[in-house]
C-alpha cells in the first residue's frame, strides 16, 4: 500500500473511533466500544512504527501530504496535511504507542466504570488531535490540534465531573491554558506579519535573511524573531506545564489514571517541547528567545523537583516529576541541543506512562486510595507492578555508568545535562552553567522523590493493615451496582466493610505496563545512536535546523570527565537519602513531616503557587472588578449618566415647576416682565 | 400752568402701574383684579386721547371707544365668570385659586 495513504488512514483512524463510539455512546455494548477504539489505535500505532521504522533503517525522505485546504483567508493559507520527518515520525510513534497501550490498560482499569463509551470517545479524540498536532505543516493546523488536545484534556480531566475537584480541576487547565494560548496565538500573528506566510516549507528558509531585524519601542530595539520565539514560548509554557503557568498540572491529577498517563505525562504536555524543536529555524536565531527557555525551563526543573520532595499524594508526586522533567527538556531545547530534548521527550514517555500506569495498578489494588502515607509492604501483593515500577524508577532516576549503559533516562538525561555544559564552554548559551549545575541538582532530587515513592509503597511496615480502612473491598468479580460508580469515590457508597485486601492488577492492565517497562529499558541503548549519538546528523536530516554556531551536541560528548560522573554521584546521594530515611530509619520522615517546619511546609504547599495566584489573580481580578463596579460604574457611569441626568432633571424641573404657581397674577407679573424685559432689548436694539 | 401733552400721559403712566400693581398685589378678591384691568385700559384710553388731541387727529378718540366697548364686554363676561367661580367654590379669594396649578 501507498506510504501516504497509510499514514492518512492512520491519522484519522482515531478520529473516527472516537466519533462511532461517541455519538454511538452507551447504545453499543462496552466490549464494543473499547473494541473499536482500542483496535484503530492498534492500527494508527502499527502504521506509526512503520513510519519510523522506516525513517530510522529504511532511508524514508521527507513528504507531505496535503489533503485538503483548510483556511484562505487572502494571503493566509493554511493547507491540512499530513507532514512526515524525524520530527513527526518520533512524535507518532510515541503518541500512538503510549496512547494504544492507555487504551488497553483502560480497560481493566475503568472496567467498573458505567461511562466507558464516552471515556474511550475521548482517549481517541485526544490521540486525533495530538496527530493533528505533530503532523502539522504550518501554523493553523498545528493550532487546531493545540487546541483540540486542550480540549480533550479538559473532558478527561474533569471525566468524573460529578467530583467538584476534578471540575475545579479542568476548568482550571482550560483557563491557565488560555493564558498561554494567548501568547501563542500572538507568536502566530507575529510570525504572520513579519512573513506574510505560516507554513512551515515557505517560512522556515525566509528565516536567516530576516535575523536580527528589529522593531524600535519605547526606544529600544527588539529582535522581532525574539519576540516571536519568546511569545510562541508563552504557548509552550502553559501546554508543558512551566514555572509560573504550572499549576494547572498537578490538579489535573483528578482526571483518571490512564488520562494522566497519556495526556499529562507522556504527550500532551511534550507538545511544547516538540513546538520548540520543531521552530528550531527560529529559535537559533533568537538567542534571547532561547536564554529566557533555558532559564524557564531549568527553574521548572528546579521547583517542581522540590515541591515533589514533600508531596503525599502517589499521583501528585509523579506529576511534579513531569513537570521537571519537561523542564529538563526545555532547558535543553534553550541551549541549543534539541536533539537532546527530543531524546528526552521519547524516553520520558515511556518511563513516565510506566511510572502513572504503575501508580494506578497501585491505585486500583489499593481501592482508590493515593495516600502513600496510608500504602506500604505492598512488593509481595503487587509483585509485577512493583517489578516495573522499580524498572521505570531506575530509568527516571537516570541510572547508568558514563561509558558503560543504563536504562532510558540515563542516555538522555545525562545528554541534556552535558549539553548545557557544553553549551556553556564553547560559549553558546548564556544560562549553559546554571542549567547544568540545576540539572545535576534536580537529578539528586528526582532520585529522592522518585525513590520515595516506591519505599513508601511498596517497602516499610503496612500502614493499611492497621488503619481501618474507610472505604470497601470490593472484588474485581462481583460487579454489583454498576449504575452507581460516576466516580472513584461513589464506591464507597456501597462498600462491603472489611478489611482492606490489595490485589494485583488484572492482565489487560499488566500487558501494557510490561511492554512500556521494556521501553523504559530498551529505549535509551537502542536509540542514543540515532537522535544524539553518531548517526545522528543522519537520522534527523534537517528536520531540526542547527545553525552553523551551534557545536552544543557535538561538544557535549566531550565535557570532563567530571561533568560525565556528577549526575551520577547526585543521583546516588539522592537515592540513599531516601533508603536512609525511609527504610534504614523508617518513620523518621514521617516524624519530620509531622513536626512541620517552614522548609517542608513550602514544599508541601507547593511554594504557595497556588496561595500567591489566588491573591494576585483571583482577589485580584476581583478587586478590580469591584473598582470597575463600585466606582466605575455605579459612581461614574450610573452617577454620571443615567442616575445623575435623572436628578439632575428632577431638581431643575422642581426648580421650574415653582413657576407654575396657579395664581393668575403670578403669570401676569412674569408677562409683565417678559414685556419689559423685550421693550428694553428692542430699545437698546434699534434705539428709542 | 398750561395742561400739556406730558401730564396726560403722566396721568396715564400713573393709573397703568395703579392697575398693575392691583393686580400684583392684590391677594384677596378677583374683583379688583378685573377693577385694575379697567384702570390699565382706562389709563390706555387717556393716552389714545391725549395723543388724539395732541395730534388733531379724530382716530384715536375712535380707537379709545372701541376700548371703551371692549371694556365693557370684557367687564360683563369677567362678572359672569366671577359669578360661575363663586357658585362652584363658594370662595373669590385670589389665592385660593390656583386651580390652574394642575
Amino acid at each position: 500500500m501507498d506510504l501516504a495513504l497509510l499514514v492518512t488512514l492512520g491519522v484519522f483512524a482515531p478520529l473516527l473511533g472516537a466519533v462511532i463510539v461517541g455519538l454511538s455512546g452507551r447504545r453499543l455494548v462496552d466490549l464494543v466500544s473499547k473494541s473499536i477504539t482500542t483496535g484503530l489505535l492498534f492500527f494508527s500505532c502499527a502504521v506509526a512504527w512503520i513510519v519510523f521504522s522506516q525513517w530510522t533503517w529504511g532511508g524514508l525522505e521527507a513528504f507531505t501530504v496535503e489533503l485538503f485546504p483548510f483556511i484562505n483567508v487572502g494571503d493566509f493559507q493554511s493547507v491540512w496535511s499530513i507532514r512526515i520527518d524525524a520530527l513527526s515520525a518520533v512524535m507518532l510513534v510515541v503518541v500512538t504507542s503510549v496512547s494504544s497501550l492507555v487504551h488497553l490498560y483502560s480497560w481493566g482499569y475503568m472496567a467498573e466504570d458505567p461511562d466507558k463509551p464516552r471515556f474511550f470517545a475521548y482517549l481517541s479524540l485526544f490521540t486525533f488531535a495530538m496527530l493533528a498536532l505533530v503532523t502539522a505543516a504550518d501554523f493553523m493546523q498545528l493550532f487546531f490540534g493545540w487546541e483540540g488536545v486542550g480540549l480533550a484534556s479538559y473532558l478527561l480531566i474533569g471525566f468524573w465531573y460529578k467530583k467538584s475537584t476534578a471540575s475545579a480541576a479542568a476548568i482550571k487547565a482550560f483557563v491557565v491554558n488560555r493564558v498561554g494560548d494567548f501568547g501563542f496565538a500572538l507568536g502566530i500573528l507575529t510570525v504572520f506579519w513579519m512573513f506574510g506566510t505560516i507554513q512551515f516549507p515557505e517560512l522556515f528558509p525566509m528565516i536567516a535573511a530576516k535575523a536580527g531585524t528589529g522593531w524600535v519601542f519605547l526606544g529600544h530595539t527588539w529582535s522581532a524573531l525574539d519576540l516571536a520565539g519568546a511569545l510562541l514560548f508563552v504557548g509552550a509554557m502553559g501546554k508543558s506545564a512551566q514555572f509560573f503557568l504550572h499549576t494547572w498540572l498537578p490538579d489535573a491529577m483528578e482526571g483518571p489514571t490512564p488520562v494522566s498517563a497519556l495526556i499529562h505525562a507522556a504527550t500532551m504536555v511534550t507538545a511544547g517541547v516538540y513546538m520548540v524543536c520543531l521552530l528550531s529555524p527560529i529559535y537559533e536565531y533568537a538567542p534571547v528567545a532561547s536564554a529566557i527557555i533555558a532559564l524557564t525551563g531549568a527553574v521548572t526543573a528546579l521547583f517542581a523537583a522540590t515541591v515533589g520532595l514533600a508531596q503525599n499524594d502517589i499521583k501528585r508526586v509523579i506529576a511534579y516529576s513531569t513537570c521537571s522533567q519537561l523542564g529538563y527538556m526545555f532547558f535543553a531545547a534553550g541551549v541549543g541541543a534539541y536533539q537532546a530534548a527530543m531524546f528526552h521527550l521519547f524516553t520520558h514517555a515511556f518511563f513516565k506512562a510506566l511510572l502513572f500506569l504503575g501508580a494506578g495498578s497501585v491505585i486500583h489494588g489499593m481501592h482508590h486510595e493515593q495516600d502513600m502515607r496510608k500504602m506500604g509492604g505492598l512488593w509481595k501483593l503487587l509483585p509485577v507492578t512493583y517489578a516495573v515500577m522499580t524498572i521505570g524508577t531506575i530509568a527516571i532516576t537516570g541510572l547508568g555508568i558514563p561509558g558503560v549503559g543504563g536504562l532510558a533516562g540515563f542516555y538522555s538525561k545525562d545528554s541534556i545535562i552535558e549539553s548545557a555544559f557544553a553549551s556553556f564552554t564553547n560559549g553558546h548559551s548564556v544560562v549553559g552553567l546554571f542549567a547544568f549545575f540545576v540539572g545535576i541538582l534536580a537529578a539528586g532530587l528526582t532520585a529522592y522523590y522518585s525513590w520515595r515513592l516506591v519505599f513508601m509503597t511498596f517497602h516499610n511496615k503496612p500502614v493499611w493493615k492497621d488503619a481501618h480502612h474507610d472505604g470497601h473491598a470490593h472484588d474485581d468479580h462481583v460487579q454489583a451496582d454498576h449504575a452507581a460508580h460516576a466516580d472513584d469515590h461513589a464506591h464507597d457508597d456501597h462498600a462491603h466493610h472489611g478489611p482492606l485486601k490489595p490485589h494485583e492488577s488484572p492482565p489487560v492492565m499488566l500487558v501494557p505496563l510490561l511492554l512500556l517497562a521494556v521501553g523504559a529499558i530498551a529505549a535509551g541503548f537502542v536509540f542514543a545512536p540515532w537522535f544524539i549519538g553518531d548517526y545522528e546528523h543522519d537520522f534527523w536530516r534537517g528536520a531540526i535546523f542547527v545553525s552553523e554556531a551551534n557545536h552544543v551536541l557535538h561538544d557535549s560528548h566531550y565535557v570532563p570527565v567530571w561533568v560525565k560522573w556528577s549526575p551520577l554521584i547526585l543521583t546516588l546521594i539522592g537515592s540513599f537519602a531516601a533508603f536512609w530515611l525511609y527504610v534504614m530509619k523508617e518513620g523518621m520522615a514521617r516524624r519530620m513531616a509531622d513536626r512541620g517546619g517552614i522548609v517542608h511546609g513550602f514544599l508541601y504547599n507547593k511554594w504557595y503557587f497556588d496561595e500567591l495566584y489566588d491573591v494576585v489573580f483571583v482577589k485580584g481580578a476581583r478587586a478590580v472588578g469591584d473598582l470597575f463596579w463600585k466606582v466605575g460604574d455605579v459612581k461614574i457611569i450610573d452617577g454620571g449618566g443615567p442616575n445623575g441626568m435623572a436628578w439632575l432633571s428632577r431638581k431643575l424641573a422642581g426648580g421650574l415647576s415653582r413657576f407654575q404657581s396657579g395664581y393668575v397674577y403670578f403669570y401676569a407679573f412674569v408677562m409683565l416682565l417678559g414685556l419689559a424685559g423685550f421693550l428694553a432689548f428692542a430699545i437698546y436694539t434699534w434705539g428709542a | 400752568m398750561d395742561i400739556t401733552l406730558q401730564h396726560y400721559l403722566a396721568v396715564g403712566a400713573i393709573l397703568f402701574t395703579i392697575g398693575v400693581f392691583g393686580i400684583f398685589v392684590n391677594r384677596k378678591n378677583v374683583i379688583i383684579i378685573l377693577m385694575s384691568v379697567e384702570l390699565i385700559l382706562l389709563a390706555v384710553n387717556i393716552n389714545f386721547v391725549a395723543f388724539s388731541a395732541y395730534l388733531n387727529d379724530v382716530q384715536g378718540q375712535i380707537m379709545a371707544m372701541f376700548v371703551l366697548t371692549v371694556a365693557a364686554a370684557e367687564a360683563a363676561i369677567g362678572l359672569a365668570i366671577l359669578v360661575t367661580f363663586f357658585r362652584n367654590r363658594g370662595d373669590i379669594a385670589v389665592d385660593d385659586a390656583s386651580v390652574m396649578k394642575g
